[in-house]
């Protein structure tokens, strides 16, 4: 019974992922706005940067900025 | 009696592959991921607040080559002033310096995954920092979901000036994930996590407490001693992010992080944005920005007694302090198209935030009339402009 579980839970879980992939709650037809520069959480990456810079050294708080890389470099 | 579980679970195996090699078939189908876009920043910027000004240029220029590969570098520059608080209140001149950074990266795009790697160098007189980082992302589910991790390696060597028998060293590791998650049309969210660890010397070789001369009479007056940390530093970071695009093409931002660590530190960050398109050409945006924190449990404006020995933790760090501050940005862009020979488009920012830092348990020790421990609260007003030209080829 625990491999059928296993097996059942399997499926639905493929079920739901290749439901995902053929038929997207949005259409392609529908991201011009998703598109859209503004839409962006990192519109400027050398502002953005610069930016968690400013308070990385000036706050205890770090991490989870949501860029790449890391290192402040700093004191 | 065996027969229909065996069976059922033939049925299972059936019914998993046929999933499967739909989710393939499915996948093989949809949508790539693609590079970041081709572009080359100038920027200039400049921090003015606390007695302190930081100011200087940056560069980044990304190119891409056959759609499939992209190259970064970037080249940054802080020019610092510095006569704050920490300095002129324990005693030392005001100084000034010069930190350089130089920063290369790849991406490589593969199908549905971006893979990128990268080097940062940050070098000033008295501090050397070497960062090697590693980013994996794949796109999921029609693209709607990307799902990325990360992991960087710093080696930091710090120095004194005035000191040359003095070295320490910094090991750190960043360890990350993120999920960004399309929910309808207009609406994104994401969510990043990041874990930090440090170990080596931590502290600021320049940086002092205070304790009291006499624990038992304040008016006495107190000393000064050189901080004591601990020389290991954990910490977590969580961050949720929203945005809504609204119908007359202008967006809505939110975000909340949380902060802690293990010297005791919790922090929370709340972010609010507006950004509204005017015309064809011109973006505005206005944000503000909340931060507070605890201290850390180490951390104290003024201590009763020096410290007994290297575990005895010792720390005057307003950073480290129980805190707040509050940002207000504004922003303006305006971009068009050009026609030259491999540009398409330019753009120029301009940016201002003004940061109200207010402390609650920093005081303010250029009031030498007040009884130790009796000095006002200090806080303090930063202005940090960005002006920065942008052009996309």
């Amino acid at each position: 019974m625990r491999a059928i579980a296993k097996r059942s839970m399997l499926v639905v879980i493929c079920l739901l992922a290749a439901g995902c992939a053929t038929d997207p709650w949005v259409k392609p037809y529908q991201r011009q706005h998703l598109a859209d520069p503004i839409m962006s959480f990192d519109r400027d990456p050398i502002s953005s940067a610069y930016g968690h810079h400013v308070y990385q050294v000036r706050e205890g708080a770090r991490g989870a900025e949501g860029g790449g890389g890391g290192g402040c470099g700093c004191n | 009696m065996r027969a229909a579980p065996r069976e059922a679970e033939e049925v299972a195996v059936v019914a998993t592959r046929i999933a499967c090699a739909g989710l393939l078939v499915c996948a093989a189908t949809a949508q790539a991921a693609v590079l970041p876009e081709e572009r080359g920043d100038i920027m200039y910027h400049r921090y003015d607040g606390g007695g302190v000004t930081v100011d200087g240029p940056a560069v980044l220029v990304r190119k891409n080559f056959k759609e499939t590969y992209s190259v970064n570098a970037s080249y940054y520059v802080d020019n610092v002033s510095s006569a704050s608080i920490d300095v002129v209140t324990t005693g030392a001149s005001a100084y000034g310096e010069t930190r350089t950074e130089y920063s290369l990266g790849g991406d490589y795009l593969y199908d549905k995954s971006i893979v990128g790697i990268g080097y940062t160098n940050s070098d000033e007189s008295d501090y050397t920092s070497n960062t090697w980082y590693f980013n994996v992302s794949q796109d999921f589910f029609g693209d709607l979901t990307t799902l990325s991790f990360g992991y960087s390696q710093s080696q930091d060597d710090v120095y004194q000036n005035g000191n040359p028998d003095f070295e320490g060293n910094i090991d750190r590791h960043n360890y990350r994930v993120g999920v960004s998650q399309v929910i309808t049309p207009e609406l994104i969210l994401s969510f990043n996590y990041e874990l930090i660890t440090d170990e080596g010397y931590l502290n600021n070789p320049y940086r002092s407490y205070r304790y009291l001369t006499n624990p038992l009479d304040p008016a006495a007056g107190y000393q000064f001693a050189q901080e004591v940390y601990p020389t290991t530093h954990t910490s977590d970071a969580a961050a949720l992010r929203v945005m809504y695009y609204l119908s007359w093409r202008a967006t809505v931002g939110a975000s909340y992080r949380y902060y802690t660590d293990d010297w005791g530190v919790d922090g929370n960050t709340f972010q609010l944005t507006y950004t509204h398109t005017l015309y064809d050409n011109w973006i505005f945006d206005i944000g503000y920005r909340y931060y507070d924190q605890s201290a850390a449990n180490f951390y104290s404006d003024l201590f009763q007694t020096p410290s007994q020995d290297s575990k005895d933790y010792r720390g005057r760090d307003k950073e480290l302090s129980n805190f707040n501050d509050q940002t207000l940005s504004l922003k303006l862009s305006y971009a068009r198209p050009v026609y030259y020979r491999f540009a398409d488009r330019a753009a120029l920012t301009l940016r201002w935030d003004r940061i109200w830092f207010d402390y609650e348990d920093f005081r303010n020790l250029n009031d030498h009339s007040a009884i130790p421990g009796e000095e006002p609260l200090y806080d303090f007003e930063a202005d940090v402009y960005r002006l920065l030209f942008t052009v996309w080829y």
